[in-house]
């Protein structure tokens, strides 16, 4: 049987026509951005052009407003720490949601020890943030909110326009980390009201090594990395000229496919929801339709997820979970647990991420796969023989 | 993520473990672990003379703690009772070619089962 590759969440292969387009700037055009030379403007022009396709990707006012780093991770880095340390003065609270991902919980927290409060708000056992919470949380000493486009772990799309509304009543800025959204549903960051999104090139089909930010005009940050001043001075460093082109067209050629890849990735995954719920004791985890077109996530009683990861990657099918057993920290996912679920239940997830490679083709094998995984580990595990009396 | 870099070994009785499943009227049961932390095992023992003449398991968790169960059970079955309580976590690790260093402790509690169901045989022992 053929590999079926179903953890695009996690990593991506590089499309094809973005590595051709950007493969001369690992070699010919290998310039420096900063020399003044010719060769160094072929490097600085790439820059520039992958800067207007990742604005027109996002409907950002203009190019100069994406910042590019190394990672999302840094990205997600420069937009909490940047602004909260920029903005002390005006105030010292921060407020995320329950689900965000560690690179931007972790600087969140860092930022306590410069004073900053730091508050959590909850969402439901779909994963949307709960908008009450969100209202009463917030004061007119909250710099910074962050909330994500799209969860990675259960697909929710959050309704960031309302989200925004609220921020901008009460708070001052808002971080949205659309690594997740970007590409998959349609960003426009002016309608939708946001200060700072990240972005990361990989989960575009673009090269690893690069990620952006998108700021604001008129929105000001503090640099998180001194150096030689690149990047308007935000983010020093020589840039990753060849991640960065990569980045861009895998932005432009994202946008202009995106309305089609997801009229056919939406049946595929509906298709595999429906046949993976015929599985006795089977749940969906995430949003049941405000969802990300390639993500279907569940989980299963009585058996545990790196079991599952393991015993489907014996079939060629590539998944990915949420259980201690397979994180480095051995906690479970902390998504898994905002939105509700026991210790236990959280231990046997199951998520799913299609990709440009999937096809309908695919949804018989996989459900196939999954349910002789489950019923094989059943077998083994004494919680399901408890059930069973 | 989940990439814990196990050996052939551990895969193999991972997806062949060896000794599943229940042993009705055991002589000694031995159960550890909790569902809160992701790993349950539990062990039966049969023993005639002091020998451990059949042993059985069943397990919930991750990939290494499938693995440690089915490896124990093959490395106590047939042995007298006071040899196979000196098994120890790492000779079930060893026997497994290793494991990965963040699971040594959080999944490799299949030694500590058997213990449990040694205890428990020489307990009811005690009270015939």
């Amino acid at each position: 049987m053929p590999r079926i590759y179903l953890d695009h969440a996690s990593s991506m292969p590089v499309d094809n026509r973005v590595l051709e387009f950007a493969k001369p700037y690992l070699s010919s055009s290998h310039g420096n951005p900063s020399s003044l030379h010719s060769v160094g403007l072929e490097a600085k022009r790439a820059m520039e052009d992958a800067r207007t396709k990742i604005a027109d990707l996002i409907h950002a006012e203009n190019e100069s407003t994406i910042i590019f780093t190394g990672s999302a991770t840094e990205a997600n880095n420069l937009a909490v720490r940047g602004i909260g340390l920029r903005n002390i003065a005006q105030g010292k609270e921060v407020v995320v949601s329950a689900i965000e991902h560690m690179s931007v919980l972790n600087p969140m927290k860092e930022l306590q020890k410069n004073g900053f409060s730091f508050t959590t708000v909850p969402v439901d056992s779909t994963g949307i943030v709960d908008l009450k919470k969100l209202e009463t949380t917030l004061t007119k000493n909250t710099v910074l909110t962050s909330v994500m486009y799209a969860n990675n772990e259960i697909g929710t799309i959050e309704p960031i326009r309302q989200i925004s509304t609220i921020v901008h009543e009460k708070g001052m800025y808002l971080h949205v980390d659309a690594v997740a959204a970007a590409g998959r549903i349609p960003i426009d960051v002016q309608k939708d009201g946001i200060d700072l999104l990240t972005l990361s090139s990989n989960d575009l089909y673009g090269p690893q090594g690069a990620g952006a930010l998108y700021v604001k005009p008129g929105v000001k940050l503090q640099s998180v990395l001194l150096g030689g001043g690149q990047e308007r001075g935000l983010r020093s460093g020589t840039e990753n000229v060849f991640a960065i082109a990569g980045m861009g067209e895998a932005a432009r050629i994202a946008q202009q496919e995106m309305q089609q890849e997801s009229s056919r990735l939406i049946p595929i995954r509906d298709k595999l929801i429906k046949e993976i719920l015929k599985i006795d004791q089977s749940y969906l985890t995430g949003h049941p339709t405000q969802r990300l077109p390639h993500h279907a996530s569940f989980r299963f009683s009585y058996i545990e997820g790196e079991s599952i990861l393991l015993n489907m990657d014996m079939y060629d099918i590539q998944v990915s979970t949420g259980s201690a057993c397979s994180s480095k920290t051995l906690e479970p996912s902390h998504v898994l647990l905002a939105i509700g679920l026991k210790h236990e239940q959280a231990h046997g997830s199951m998520v799913l991420t299609l990709g440009r490679s999937t096809t309908m083709d695919d949804v018989q094998p996989v459900s196939k796969a999954t349910y002789e995984t489950v019923q094989r580990l059943r077998k083994l595990s004494p919680m399901s023989q408890e059930w069973r009396k | 993520m989940a990439n814990v870099g196990y050996s052939k070994k551990v895969m193999e009785h991972f997806m062949n473990p060896r000794n599943v499943g229940v042993i009705e009227n055991p002589d000694g049961y031995g159960k550890v672990g909790n569902p809160v932390c992701g790993d349950v095992m539990e062990i039966f023992i049969k023993v005639k003379d002091d020998i451990i003449t059949d042993i059985k398991f069943r397990t919930f968790g991750c990939g290494s703690a499938i693995a440690t169960s089915s490896m124990v059970t093959e490395l106590a079955k047939g042995k007298h009772v006071d040899e196979a309580v000196k098994i120890t976590r790492s000779d079930v690790a060893n026997e497994l070619d290793g494991l990965p260093a963040q699971k040594m402790h959080c999944s490799n509690l299949a030694a500590d089962a058997l213990h449990e169901a040694i205890k428990d045989y020489k307990n009811r022992k005690q009270k015939k």
